[in-house]
């Protein structure tokens, strides 16, 4: 019997449970790795190299590579852990959850200011026009 | 014996650490957010807590997926804050109060919460931001703190009401305590927001305000809200809100006593990429 998951129905969101976990653990836990400054400076001078010292799949090194945060939660990827990569990368929060949602920086940015995204039309998939 | 006094709920986003740390604080932009807090440093001055019982998420910098505890209480001597990428934060390491959170472990499991025991831990935004928020930019913090963390960042989280009844636990543990301390419990996290995906930069301002009537009013309904409609409602990392349910278990009135006084609210929109929502409550 599979498991009830209601969290399915909410649009552009993926919500990082035991099963997205268990696919991304080699990815996330390669984040983490960037918590040390010796390793952001080797990820940094050749991030191929480094990303093949973990065993993740192509799919996912090939997100990292591109900085496409919405396929690297797709493939498992939780927003705390990819957080990392930003740092290394030098980007603020806002900076990186402003990329994944197709806005420009500075549209986002006020978008926050006005009050954030409505809820209204984003409840559930079926609601999103 | 030791005595829950008050307890104060606030949310815990880095980018206020941020803005503290790098002296931005008159910026237009975070005024009214820190304009929020001069009360509560105010009203912390005079409460002078013995002790701090800060419940708080671990955002991927102590626990990464090797290892992930519901509910994990710091029992150490002292916790170094975090270098969670862009270099620790510059504020005081946090002493703990080892004597008092073993007394806690020992009674809340026993009351049937499976605890994780923690040494040795470091700490990140999750529990100095509220810090600074509350208690400003000290040489060292003013009193012992108990660190609590709660994981919030896999799914299933703890319900809202396993919280709830853990706040009961906490409760029934701290009033056991032999020594005469004032102690506060803290509940942090929240409130709307979502940093990922498409839906990346959602706000709900009649949730959170609904959530702070019900969180005053009616904790024992709203301890009973299902996940999904946080999700839905306040965002993939609204969800931290459940945290705050563990504070509003350990009040007197859950147990009988009478209801607190609302010393304090404050809600703001934005803080980054979040809604700032506050509270102090007092027991009477």
């Amino acid at each position: 019997m599979s498991l009830d998951k209601p969290y399915k129905d909410i649009p552009g969101t993926t919500i990082f449970d035991a099963d997205m976990s268990r696919q991304g653990y080699h990815l996330n836990q390669f984040c983490m790795s960037l918590m040390k400054a010796e390793n952001r400076a080797r990820f940094k001078a050749n991030e191929r190299a480094y990303l093949d010292e973990w065993p993740m799949s192509e799919e996912q090194k090939q997100a990292v590579l591109a900085r496409d945060l919405n396929r690297c939660i797709e493939l498992g990827g939780n927003i705390y852990f990819l957080a990392k990569i930003g740092a290394t990368d030098g980007k603020s929060f806002q900076q990186m959850a402003g990329s994944m949602t197709g806005m420009t920086e500075e549209a986002y940015r006020d978008m926050m200011v006005k009050g954030g995204r409505s809820v209204e039309g984003n409840r559930s998939v079926g609601e999103k026009k | 014996m030791a005595r829950i006094t008050a307890s104060v709920y606030t949310s815990h986003v880095p980018a206020v650490g941020a803005a503290l740390d790098l002296g931005k604080t008159g910026e237009a932009y975070w005024q009214p957010v820190f304009k929020g807090y001069e009360f509560s440093k105010q009203w912390e001055k005079e409460q002078k807590p013995d002790v701090i019982f800060l419940v708080f998420n671990d955002h991927a910098t102590a626990f990464s997926l090797d290892l992930i505890p519901t509910f994990a209480i710091g029992t150490a001597a002292e916790f170094n804050p975090a270098d969670e990428g862009w270099g620790p934060r510059p504020v005081p390491k946090v002493v703990g109060h080892p004597k008092l959170a073993a007394h806690i472990a020992q009674s809340v499991i026993q009351d049937d919460f499976d605890l994780t025991i923690v040494n040795k831990m470091d700490v990140d935004h999750g529990l100095t931001v509220p810090l600074s928020l509350m208690f400003g930019q000290p040489d060292a913090w003013p009193c012992p703190i108990i660190p609590f963390a709660v994981n919030v960042v896999q799914y299933p989280v703890p319900s809202g009401r396993r919280c709830f009844m853990l706040g009961k636990a906490i409760r029934k543990a701290i009033e056991s305590y032999d020594e005469p301390l004032n102690v506060q419990i803290w509940g942090t996290g929240g409130m709307s927001h979502q940093l990922q995906g498409p839906r990346a930069g959602l706000i709900n301002k009649e949730f959170d305000k609904a959530f702070l009537d019900r969180l005053i009013d009616d904790p024992e309904g709203l301890s009973k809200m299902p996940h999904i409609d946080y999700v839905r409602e306040a965002g993939s990392e609204g969800i931290e809100l459940v945290m705050w349910l563990i504070a509003r278990g350990a009040m007197s009135d859950i147990n009988g006593g009478r209801k607190p006084t609302v010393r304090h609210r404050f809600y703001h929109v934005p803080a980054s990429n979040t809604a700032v929502g506050h509270l102090i409550l007092e027991n009477n």
